[in-house]
């Protein structure tokens, strides 16, 4: 009883250290980004190690509708987000999505959402790829937030256009990566692992000139 | 900086696009039985149009999608964008529009004498839609 009540347990104390020794790819920013954020202004924070997944499957097919089973829909248009609790799915492209979902979905750490996408998959045309380490999030937020990325996207960031709940694939800072507004002053950023610390001192760049009182 | 309306996410910058150069290129049935001449012809030789052009995009960091666009060399105006594998729009004043919500009406956004067959308008909407670039 004892035997088989440790097991478990010693997987679950062996994957938290694996993650505790793991290091974000914007990690090194860390402190910058406590210094640059600005209370009640704009704030930055890395997110580091969300789970997240390609899938890739033709909308209408058998097994597109099974992965909506698993994720709790799929997202039909360019800017949508489908989902349900704390799974998100971002539309990438007609027959492309990003599932997005917390740390501790990811297999190694206990979670069942890849095996069970996969599952869905079955054999059928289509992919399910774990992407988890392919990017990072940044979190933005505060009233400021749209002026800090209005320097650096073409998007229509306005509010009557870009309401909470829309993600784009788009280019921030001459960089692609995911703009997705989770709420009415807050974003979340995807850039590639690659790109994360550029991004990260681009937009703290952005953030600085908050810092300073505003000239009538 | 052109704004290219990518059919799956809107009107973008062009620094999202690639460009896949001239569109309706097929490649050859028997590419063995060709000429050297033949072939060149087929790898190298582009037009080079005065005018409507057209030509392969693909939205690289988007949708990641390629389309075909009928696009002014002169006025760099976008006249039509189509799928892949559709048959480019007829854009001469006298053939009868291929699609049904094309008008034929002149094109007040080109220059008359550049260029010389743009007398039809776009059948895609210039209005840009909810989400566009600015």
């Amino acid at each position: 009883m004892a035997e088989t009540a440790a097991s478990p347990t010693s997987a679950q104390a062996n994957a938290e250290k694996n993650l505790a020794a793991r290091v974000s790819p914007a990690r090194q920013l860390a402190d910058g980004f406590a210094a640059g954020s600005l209370a009640g202004t704009v704030e930055i924070s890395e997110v580091p190690f969300l789970t997240m997944v390609g899938l890739r499957a033709l909308a209408g097919s058998a097994a597109a509708e099974r992965l909506a089973g698993v994720t709790g829909g799929l997202p039909a248009r360019s800017g949508a987000v489908a989902g349900s609790g704390d799974v998100s799915v971002l539309w990438l492209g007609p027959a492309e999505f990003l599932v997005v979902a917390p740390t501790e979905a990811h297999e190694s750490l206990g979670g069942d959402l890849i095996p069970a996408l996969r599952e869905a998959l079955g054999g059928d045309a289509g992919q399910v790829v774990d992407l988890s380490a392919n990017r990072t999030t940044f979190e933005l937020t505060g009233p400021r937030a749209r002026d800090v990325l209005e320097k650096g996207c073409s998007l229509d960031l306005h509010p009557r256009v870009f309401k909470a709940g829309t993600a784009f694939s788009t280019e921030i800072a001459n960089i692609p990566a995911i703009l997705w507004k989770t709420g009415d002053e807050s974003f979340r950023i995807f850039p590639r692992a690659s790109f994360a610390e550029f991004l990260g001192r681009w937009l703290l760049d952005a953030m600085r000139e908050y810092a300073s009182p505003e000239v009538p | 900086m052109l704004l290219i309306p990518c059919p799956n996410c809107g009107p973008r910058d062009e620094t999202e696009f690639h460009y896949g150069g001239q569109a309706h290129v097929p490649y050859p049935e028997n590419p063995n039985e060709l000429s050297d001449t033949e072939w060149s012809r087929y790898l190298f030789y582009r037009e080079n149009p005065k005018g409507i052009f057209a030509e392969r995009w693909v939205h690289s960091t988007g949708c990641r999608q390629w389309f075909n666009m009928l696009r002014d060399t002169v006025s760099y105006d976008i006249k039509a964008v189509y799928p892949m594998g559709a048959k480019r729009p007829d854009r001469t004043p006298a053939g009868a529009p291929e699609s049904g919500t094309a008008s034929t009406g002149p094109d007040s956004t080109t220059t008359g004498s550049a260029a010389p067959s743009t007398s039809t308008t776009s059948i895609l909407s210039t209005t840009a839609p909810e989400g566009a670039t600015k």
